[in-house]
């Protein structure tokens, strides 16, 4: 199992070489040949694995460094979103795949502060990630996995969260209220998630 | 028979079969090792039954995100065995986990871990990463609405990484969404990646274990000295010792034996775990909770001060696994008897009931709001006699803004902040009124969703919540109870 080139090693006497080691005929010099061969050898699958790899690993990888580009998506005509109210959205994500199914479905909370005045905000919670629910009596979203609690305007109330909720950008153009998505919002997420002002 | 003794031994000249498995089988074993050395045993068991029923699923399961779900009810419902193969899947797993807990336990307890068998030890830690990275793979395969938001779980830890945070999630993920990407992603990790290190690992221990040697029972005040032990360990395993097969291994078959039927039993009783709700991502109305190995987990995540959180989520999983791989190399010499380790006792103690309270608290999640609580439990009517009319309005109050979500009243009710029974033991009439309006110690302010009529009306109520004989709260430094909206009930 060893690959090593062992030169003085008692192992590379010749098969047939009926003396003991370190008897004449096995202290003969390595031939010069014999090591060049072996770095020629090592740079070669370097180079090889090397060339290689670079398929394998921009497979596996390439979705970390790509740059996703996000798009404006339609949730529907103005009425749908009353003054005063938060209301519960959906869009098809932008960036997806063919076998995606039913998951490239995405849920919002659009709430509108007044007419031509919105927040859409994601709806995962900024602690790690589960789905918040409105509740419009108490005026509050509540997260079911670690109890995050956040005001009507998405500033965290209570729980574990370290910031309010993401809010999309958003648009209004012909009547219809469009945001700027595609990206699981994130901690990291600032340059599309930016901060949430207090 | 002649016939067949004559091919079995042509086979075996050509071939070397008993060469190779012999000394394997009939190596000398301690002659104190007996029953508790049955579950590494056991967890190669279960882990051969996850090969078995995991290949058979295979055969059915689509890794299609748009598919994977449909594919599971099909099983569950249509196929021969199918809801058995699953069940048995799904519980065997469970059982792998359970019994590599207790075989790493009980090589700490004994602290075979010392010296020679660093080794052995490092290559099951190792193991014991991957078990669990296979058990959460194979909770993304269920591919219901727990194995999504669980991912979601997962991938707002990694978006925590600084730096590199959002490239090593959407590498997680396939991309910036959890989608169909992800499903496959995880797929090729459970059923290739995986499995094929999980072997590899598995063949290291074994060639250990066989190398090194099975540790005997420890002795108080024979410690493991390295300058002599291995002579030591070889003259008496070969003096006292006895073969592995047939004396040892037949420990190991009535314990693998008997908890495989255990399991299968669970499984025909338990039926497949999930799959539960459909993964549709706008469908909110969920609870999302991960299976048993992982509940200490999203325990300890709900209870870290936020703070600290993002450090301990990403430096806790270094420390844990750095500590166990030095473990072996730090304390490689010395006592190995329970009695002669005090120090040792109180961490494996402490490691025991730490996982076991946040599992229990993972199971149980205080700490979340009861979504339902406000529209489905009832006020207690005897909460509701001889009440003013304001009093039974801040009853309605209290209701309709979903304060029970997270308090209860008579054992009904969200855990999440303290129970409203007997409120006005601990708080005045002004400070219920300025909890509701501003929060504070975990609890939202109210005071922009409750006009003040109706703060005016739950405190009123609130009041009322002093028990029979219990003293109500008062205001540090009042000579007397203040009167206004304090009475006993009843």
């Amino acid at each position: 199992m060893n690959h090593e080139p062992q030169p003085n090693n008692a192992s590379d006497a010749p098969r047939n070489c009926s003396c003991k080691s370190g008897s004449e005929c096995c202290q003969s010099p390595e031939p010069p040949r014999r090591g060049f061969l072996f770095a020629f050898g090592a740079v070669m699958m370097t180079l090889g694995g090397a060339v290689a790899s670079v398929p394998v690993l921009g497979y596996l990888f390439g979705g970390a460094t790509r740059r996703y580009k996000t798009e404006w998506v339609d949730l529907g005509p103005l009425e749908q979103f009353p003054a005063g109210e938060t209301r519960f959205a959906t869009f098809i994500t932008p960036i997806s795949s063919p076998n995606d199914g039913a998951t490239a479905k995405t849920a919002c909370w659009v709430r509108c502060i007044k007419s031509g005045k919105f927040q859409v905000f994601a709806i995962n919670c900024a602690h790690l990630g589960c789905p918040v629910r409105w509740f419009e009596q108490s005026k509050l979203f509540l997260c079911p996995c670690h109890g995050g609690v956040y005001y009507q305007d998405g500033s965290r109330a209570s729980g574990p969260p370290p910031r309010g909720l993401f809010e999309y950008p958003w648009k209004v153009t012909d009547g219809h209220l469009a945001i700027d998505a595609g990206m699981l919002p994130g901690l990291q997420e600032t340059a599309y998630f930016p901060e949430a002002s207090a | 028979m002649n016939l067949l003794r004559q091919a079995w031994a042509w086979l075996d000249d050509r071939m070397g079969i008993s060469g190779l498995i012999k000394p394997a089988m009939t190596h000398r074993v301690p002659r104190s090792a007996k029953w508790w050395y049955v579950f590494g045993s056991a967890t190669l068991m279960f882990f051969c039954l996850q090969v078995v029923t995991g290949i058979c699923l295979a055969t059915l399961y689509a890794p299609s995100a748009a598919e994977a779900w449909q594919s599971l009810e099909y099983i569950d419902r249509q196929v021969p065995y199918g809801w058995l193969m699953r069940a048995l899947h799904g519980w065997s797993s469970n059982a792998m986990v359970l019994m590599m807990v207790v075989h790493m336990g009980q090589v700490f307890l004994h602290a075979t871990y010392r010296f020679p068998r660093e080794m052995t030890w490092i290559l099951g830690v190792v193991l014991a990463g991957l078990t669990l990275g296979l058990a959460f793979t194979g909770q993304v395969m269920r591919w219901d609405q727990d194995a999504f938001w669980g991912l979601g779980i997962g991938a707002a830890i990694v978006d925590r990484m600084p730096f590199i945070g959002n490239e090593m999630r959407n590498a997680m993920l396939g991309g910036p969404i959890i989608g169909g990407e992800t499903l496959t992603r995880f797929f090729a990790l459970h059923v290739f990646v995986l499995p094929g290190l999980t072997i590899v690992f598995i063949g290291g221990h074994l060639m250990m274990v066989l190398r090194k040697g099975i540790s005997e029972m420890p002795v108080a005040g024979q410690p493991v000295i390295p300058a002599s032990y291995q002579t030591e360990y070889h003259a008496r395993v070969e003096s006292t010792g006895v073969p592995f097969w047939p004396n040892a291994a037949s420990r190991d078959m009535v314990f693998c034996g008997g908890i495989l039927l255990v399991v299968v039993g669970i499984a025909m009783w338990m039926g497949p775990i999930g799959p539960k709700a459909f993964p549709d991502p706008t469908m909110i109305d969920t609870n999302p909770r991960p299976d048993y190995p992982f509940l200490w987990v999203f325990g300890a995540v709900s209870l870290l001060p936020p703070s600290t959180e993002t450090a301990v989520m990403l430096i806790a999983p270094i420390v844990i696994g750095g500590v166990l791989v030095l473990l072996p190399l730090i304390f490689s010499a010395g006592e190995r008897a329970p009695s002669k380790r005090p120090l040792a006792m109180v961490a494996l103690i402490l490691t025991v009931t730490s996982i076991g309270v946040l599992t229990w608290e993972g199971y149980t999640s205080p700490w979340s709001p009861e979504m339902d609580a406000w529209s489905s439990t009832p006020t207690p009517p005897e909460y509701l006699q001889a009440l003013t009319p304001i009093e039974v309005q801040g009853a309605i109050v209290m209701q309709y803004a979903q304060c029970r979500n997270c308090h209860t009243l008579g054992g009904a009710g969200g855990l999440r902040g303290p129970s409203l029974d007997d409120v006005a033991t601990r708080l005045t009439a002004d400070q219920l009124t300025r909890q509701v309006q501003q929060g504070g110690g975990n609890m939202p302010a109210y005071g922009k969703s409750l006009s003040s009529a109706q703060t005016e009306a739950v405190v009123a109520f609130l009041s009322t919540r002093c028990p029979n004989g219990e003293q109500g709260a008062v205001t540090p430094g009042a000579l007397l109870p203040p009167s206004k909206s304090r009475r006993l009930v009843r």
